[in-house]
């Protein structure tokens, strides 16, 4: 096909669940490509000579092959590109912010819209799962190094993966009764299936990685004596630490949550099931949110599930500063949650019953840039509204967990509390003790924390030899 | 999985389980607990490590049936494997020469008390223990105590066990009386553990006391349990189970650990509808 045939093609859209329908259930949102929209889709890349998307891809995916590949009608070959520096495609194609990553730097986004590069790992990986197409990976040769990954998050399934595949036995360990980390108790159903990213776990137990769960690495065992024990390096992954607090009146109130709480409740614990599965929550008739990132997002659309009358997206910037995806802030709209920006809880006060009944508000305005290069708001005096809520759900973020850090002598923090990594290796400064994911960047993306699983366990195959 | 070594009833509704569990009971402390979980869809609930054998590889739970989960772990027999088992968690006691201290336990919190007892004497203390129940048939552990303790009182509401009254009158009447006591520890009820830090806040006595609010992950990550202490707000499962009884905002406490009341009653008679329709399904099938 000529360039200017490819040119004029327009992008394909993905198909989506309709909002009314999806606002009452957990089923996923995203569709997905079939066949014909996937090679439609493929055939708009212009497979340029220096394929400038690649430069976006924290996991330095081979886009542009998987993509011809693609339009050849070859899926089980763009399967195997694909899988060679990405253990968790099908994650990836449904998570990663690719409008900031590869289909920020695809040519095609300079004068329209660039090629569905996400839309398209996804067709590919679901393809791949449905017929199994990857299924006769094996792992590499035994080494007979053993590497323990502490933490089943994006970060350790990554690093296992390309270990395993390297021929070193791994072993994850993980303190919840299920692997996945955030991927299982954080993102909801509706963005990300459960299935999914069980069988990614279960192709890496194909191929030999041991899973211990409930073992909380630094108090069932420590890292030493993993390394003691005949393991020959540790990667450090345990995600998110302690949810942050606003520290404001109220906030203890029966019906605040954390969103890591809240998520968890409704994720992992399934309490959108309850009585059917044991774990309750509480999800009154007026929901509030606080943030404005993913999370905050993932929270509210949550929350809407359950029911409520009113879901509300508090947040102290305008809509510009938010972190949030946009296709996830289009996604909570249209699902009916109401943004109210500009505006910061100051208190929580309780109904007669002790449970949170309102909460008070204040207005904010933009002012200068802060050290984030976003503008900082500040609080118009006089401009306070109380607003009627019955669940409160905090995502604003969360601190380090030092137990690592305490139990393991010689890792070293930064003044936020984040593990000191070794940028090119992640290399803690411990030799032999690898870090990656939010312990050691602070709270990012699935896909950064993929991209420090990926950089350590290359690192990690070096140390070893 | 764990299996469990030994279980048997110690009282009614209140179950002993020891587990083999070596990893845990290998860096267990006193003062730390595990969350468990006992089925697929079940929930996770923390419960308290009332011993551990470092020989045998085994820590024991001594749980009571209040609500769903425990009511299942109730018909787990020996030989049987928890599902899910997670510790050591939280920070140990502290443990060190403090001169005379005073136990203080109620119902199956003399479990948590007399893991403690064990360890104190390991250091230079006089050791007051004062247990309770509301019958004799409901108090546990009374002959392991005495041997751990310098001196036993044992009071029950209805008298048919030690003397008739509540578990903080023995400890009030030394303190009036100008006994020198260097340190409190009460884990029970959370009534009980609030009186006795009423008792004790006048005299000025350090009391140390083991709060348990409902946990999911127990790891630190949900923030689900925490607690005013001090004016300051802290998790329980990484920053207590244990805090100084004077610094703790027991009302806030008492309201948020109802939080689920109503949802634990639905969950737990679901749960016995359940089970008693499958009794009366495998009834009529004979």
């Amino acid at each position: 096909m000529e360039v200017k045939d490819r040119l004029k093609i327009q992008r394909h859209k993905i198909p989506e669940r309709d909002p009314v329908q999806r606002a009452e259930c957990f089923e996923e949102v995203a569709l997905g490509f079939d066949e014909k929209l996937a090679v439609g889709e493929a055939q708009r890349c212009l497979q340029c000579k220096k394929p400038v998307c690649m430069d976006g891809c924290p996991v330095a995916i081979d886009i542009l092959k998987f993509i011809r590949q693609v339009t050849e009608g070859d899926f089980a070959g763009a399967a195997r590109t694909i899988r060679a520096t990405n253990s968790l495609p099908a994650i990836c194609g449904r998570v990663c912010p690719q409008e900031s990553q590869c289909e920020k730097t695809c040519v095609l986004a300079k004068k329209g819209l660039p090629v569905a590069v996400g839309a398209l790992e996804r067709f590919v990986s679901d393809y791949d799962q449905r017929y199994g197409l990857t299924d006769g990976m094996t792992p590499g040769l035994p080494t007979g190094k053993n590497i323990a990954v502490v933490g089943s998050g994006p970060a350790g399934l990554t690093a296992a993966g390309h270990l395993v595949l390297a021929g070193h036995g791994v072993t994850v360990f993980e303190a919840f009764h299920e692997p996945g980390g955030v991927l299982i108790y954080g993102i909801p159903e509706f963005r990300l299936p459960k299935i999914i990213v069980r069988q990614e776990v279960s192709k890496l137990a194909n191929l030999g990685v041991e899973f211990a769960l409930n073992t909380l690495v630094g108090r069932t065992i420590s890292v030493d004596e993993l390394l003691k024990d005949g393991y020959s390096a540790a990667f450090l992954a345990p995600g998110a630490g302690v949810p942050a607090f606003m520290d404001i009146p109220g906030e203890n109130l029966c019906g605040v949550y954390s969103a890591n709480e809240f998520l968890t409740r409704v994720n992992l614990m399934k309490a959108f099931r309850f009585p059917e599965h044991d774990t309750p929550v509480y999800c009154g008739k007026h929901v509030a949110v606080i943030g404005g990132g993913n999370t905050a997002m993932d929270a509210a659309r949550t929350a809407l599930r359950l029911g409520p009358e009113k879901v509300y997206i508090i947040y102290r910037r305008s809509e510009l500063e938010m972190p949030a995806r946009r296709e996830e802030i289009h996604h909570a709209k249209e699902e009916g949650i109401q943004f109210m920006t500009l505006t910061a809880p100051i208190a929580y006060r309780p109904n007669p019953r002790g449970w949170v009944g309102e909460m008070e508000c204040i207005r904010m305005e933009l002012s200068e840039p802060d050290a984030s290069g976003r503008r900082r708001p500040v609080p118009i005096e006089g401009s306070n509204v109380v607003i009627p809520v019955d669940t409160v759900v905090v995502a604003i973020g969360a601190k380090i967990n030092n137990l690592l850090v305490h139990t393991t002598p010689g890792l070293q923090t930064d003044r936020r509390g984040n593990l000191i990594v070794d940028k090119a290796t992640q290399m803690t400064t411990r030799p032999g003790i690898y870090a990656g994911g939010d312990i050691a960047s602070g709270e990012a993306t699935v896909i950064a924390a993929m991209g420090q699983g990926r950089a350590a366990a290359k690192a990690i195959c070096e140390y070893v030899k | 999985m764990p299996q469990i070594i030994e279980k048997k009833i110690l009282a009614p509704r209140t179950n002993y389980f020891r587990l083999a569990a070596p990893l845990i009971a290998g860096h267990a402390q006193p003062g730390q607990f595990v969350v468990i979980r006992v089925e697929e869809g079940g929930e996770r609930i923390p419960i308290t490590i009332a011993d551990i054998d470092t020989g045998e590889g085994s820590i024991t739970l001594i749980i009571q049936e209040a609500g769903k989960t425990t009511e299942r772990m109730g018909l787990l027999r020996t030989g049987d494997e928890i599902r899910d088992v997670l510790g050591p968690l939280g920070m140990p006691s502290e443990v060190g020469d403090f001169g005379t201290v005073a136990l203080l336990g109620g119902g199956f919190g003399i479990a948590a008390i007399h893991l403690l007892a064990k360890a104190l004497r390991k250091h230079k203390n006089y050791i007051i223990s004062i247990i309770a129940a509301r019958t004799k048939e409901l108090l546990i552990m009374e002959d392991e105590m005495r041997r751990v303790s310098d001196e036993l009182r044992v009071k029950s509401d209805d008298g048919s066990a030690g003397t008739k009254g509540l578990v903080i009158e023995p400890l009030d009447e030394m303190l009036k009386t100008g006994r020198h006591i260097d340190r409190v520890m009460a884990v029970g009820p959370i009534p009980m553990m609030r009186a006795v830090s009423e008792l004790t806040r006048p005299y000025g006595v350090k009391t140390i006391v083991s709060l348990n609010p409902v946990m999911v992950d127990g790891t630190g990550m949900c923030g689900g349990c925490r607690v005013e202490i001090g004016g300051d707000t802290k998790f329980a499962c990484v920053d207590g189970p244990e805090f100084d009884a004077h610094l703790v905002n027991f009302d806030e406490f008492i309201k948020r650990n109802q939080m689920y009341k109503e949802y634990e009653k639905l969950s737990a008679e679901t749960c016995r509808l359940a089970t008693a329709a499958d009794a009366l399904a495998s009834a009529q099938v004979k």
